[in-house]
């Protein structure tokens, strides 16, 4: 039966192969690279302060002066969004990191211990998962307060339960295969085991995930900020940005429209891209 | 073999068992052998007989629910095995009794470079930096004769052979110089020629460490090649050791004479080779008495209620389980 089992997760020249020829990837990831350029660059793309309110040109449709228009402070939309980019990818990448280290870990270690850890844990885990995202992310959120680093924490908790079932699967497959056992006739202790020859095994799936989780992770952002829940005024956050526009949608469209597309595009580019990791990767998916 | 050499391992009523169905069933049985410094003490036996778990049994690396060690000790470096704390354990895993699989091509981490992982054996049990680790990674590639090792010590396991990725397993086992060292079936996933210069090597590593060898297989050619004295298992239970020459020469048992001609040798046709009827009885079924009654043609009626004792032969260590055979031996 030599050979027989040769499951080796993707080596990174044919995942690179398989991702590149798929055409909706590059767009992904075209789109997200734009997007964190102008997270970047925010001060130098911006047009105006993003702050800086003039009474006088209030509620002002696009023009060639304010291209995206301007909210009823007289602040200029387009540089709000610029710098709202920040606001987004920072929060959704924190929260996704959090949401994965603490997630994985939890997910290795139930799926390694077995038995009736696992049972526990992932049960709690469950319970967890039966609420829906936002109204997690809201009691959370309420419970801590308004703030930029509450809202990375609520998005982050309300994202372990789905990483540790993400990690815990292939973890015990992983336990399983002949290497690790082989490992363990070395003397190898069941934290080297776990960190050093579980861990870079499945730490592929589990990144690719997260790069769809992370539209959530935004999308949720946008929704904890629009119910007043975010970052507390009057830094721009898309959702914030939208939340005000709702109020005058009918007399100044652009106020929520050109937020709601920039959380649209974000997420279009973060799912894009992980589809295309995730077939990619799945052996299952890949054609030949 | 003399009996004055220091013994390296002993193992004295090992009992290793199952749980099936909330029962307890063993799956080796009343197991009682030891190895001696230098030599290789070859297990022989069909599926099933209780080999690789015997093995596994010494290392404790049964799996932790549903098998236990339910009697017996392990004496090894004046400490019993059987014993120990799981953390005791693992000092002695790798370090003084080392593993070698059957699957070269899984036993491998497929993320991390050979020398990476050999390196990680020596870490683990020595106080060595990761330069040091690293070249003596080096060494033991060369020593288990890997060509241009310097270049290959940086290669991921994917791009090695399957007779390469073995004498890398073998490379890592020896990494810390363990003075046993257990082979389960190394050789069996291998071409022909491979596990002939796999075995070689195996044999000059044993001399050149001063290592003792329990060798694991189910192929009495290898037996003859590799070992010193030969014990041959039938479920769960030794029915025949001896020297090598001496089971060759004057195979006792009627299992270990069926086993003899069933193997296909170069010097008779193949047309004469005789399978043994039947199979060996499940772990949930055991006989009361000889466990090879059933498939044994000098089968008496006391066979079927007394289980046999392994007792000597002669007096030169060789020891069966066979009351009929004895009795014809000496009379």
């Amino acid at each position: 039966m030599a050979g027989a089992v040769s499951t080796s997760p993707a080596r990174p020249g044919g995942l690179w192969l398989a991702f590149s020829k798929n055409r909706l990837s590059w767009v992904g990831l075209v789109l997200l690279a734009a997007i964190i350029l102008v997270a970047i660059f925010a001060p130098f793309i911006a047009p105006h302060d993003p702050l800086e309110q003039n009474i006088v040109v209030r509620l002002e449709p696009p023009s060639a002066e304010y291209l995206l228009g301007t909210d009823s402070y007289g602040r200029d939309v387009l540089s709000r969004l610029i710098y709202g980019t920040r606001i987004s990818l920072t929060v959704g990448f924190i929260a996704i990191l959090i949401a994965m280290t603490i997630g994985s870990t939890i997910g290795i270690l139930a799926g390694y211990v077995g038995g009736l850890f696992d049972q526990i844990v992932m049960g709690l885990l469950d319970v967890m998962l039966s609420f829906p995202t936002l109204l997690l992310g809201l009691m959370i959120a309420a419970m801590l307060g308004a703030s930029l680093e509450n809202l990375i924490i609520a998005i982050a908790i309300t994202e372990i339960a789905p990483f540790a079932r993400i990690a815990r699967a292939p973890t015990i497959a992983l336990k399983q295969r002949d290497f690790v056992e082989a490992g363990r006739a070395l003397g190898f202790g069941p934290v080297r085991i776990m960190g050093v020859h579980i861990l870079p095994n499945m730490i592929s799936d589990v990144v690719v995930m997260g790069s769809l989780w992370m539209a959530s992770a935004i999308r949720t952002e946008a929704s904890l900020s629009f119910i007043g829940l975010g970052v507390p005024p009057p830094t721009a956050t898309w959702g914030s940005m939208i939340r005000e526009g709702f109020e005058n949608i009918l007399d100044a469209w652009w106020l929520a429209v050109f937020p709601s597309l920039a959380i649209l595009l974000t997420v279009l580019a973060l799912n894009l891209l992980g589809d295309a990791l995730r077939d990619a990767i799945d052996p299952k998916l890949r054609a030949e | 073999m003399t009996q004055a050499q220091e013994t390296a391992l002993e193992i004295r009523g090992l009992r290793t068992e199952f749980r099936i169905g909330g029962q307890w069933y063993p799956a080796v049985r009343d197991l009682s052998l030891s190895v001696a410094k230098n030599e290789t003490l070859a297990i022989v036996g069909e599926s099933g007989s209780g080999k690789s778990v015997t093995a596994l049994s010494i290392l404790r690396l049964l799996p932790q629910a549903g098998a236990r060690i339910g009697a017996g000790e392990i004496r090894f470096d004046g400490r019993n095995l059987a014993q120990l704390s799981e953390r005791e354990m693992s000092d002695v895993r790798g370090n003084s009794i080392a593993m070698i699989f059957q699957e070269p091509m899984t036993s491998l981490n497929p993320t991390m470079t050979v020398g990476e992982q050999i390196a990680e054996a020596i870490t683990i049990h020595r106080k060595v930096s990761r330069a040091e680790a690293m070249a003596e990674a080096l060494h033991l590639l060369k020593e288990v004769k890997i060509p241009s090792a310097e270049s290959r010590l940086h290669d991921y396991p994917h791009q090695f052979s399957g007779g390469m990725r073995q004498r890398v397993m073998i490379a890592m086992a020896l990494a810390c110089r363990p003075k046993v060292l257990l082979a389960d079936e190394p050789t069996t996933a291998l071409d022909v020629t491979i596990q002939a210069q796999v075995l070689m090597q195996l044999d000059e590593l044993k001399e050149a460490y001063g290592m003792s060898v329990l060798f694991i297989t189910h192929n009495l050619g290898v037996v003859a090649q590799i070992a010193d004295r030969v014990a041959v298992m039938y479920a769960g239970e030794i029915v025949e050791l001896a020297a090598v020459d001496a089971l060759f020469a004057q195979p006792t048992h009627p299992y270990t004479e069926a086993l003899l001609r069933a193997m296909p040798r170069v010097d008779r046709a193949t047309e004469n080779l005789e399978p043994i009827p039947g199979g060996v009885p499940a772990v949930t079924a055991m006989p009361p008495g000889c466990a090879y009654a059933p498939r044994c043609p000098y089968r008496q009626p006391s066979c079927e209620k007394d289980r046999p004792e392994l007792v000597p032969l002669d007096d030169t260590g060789h020891l069966v389980r066979c009351p009929v055979r004895l009795a014809k031996g000496r009379g």
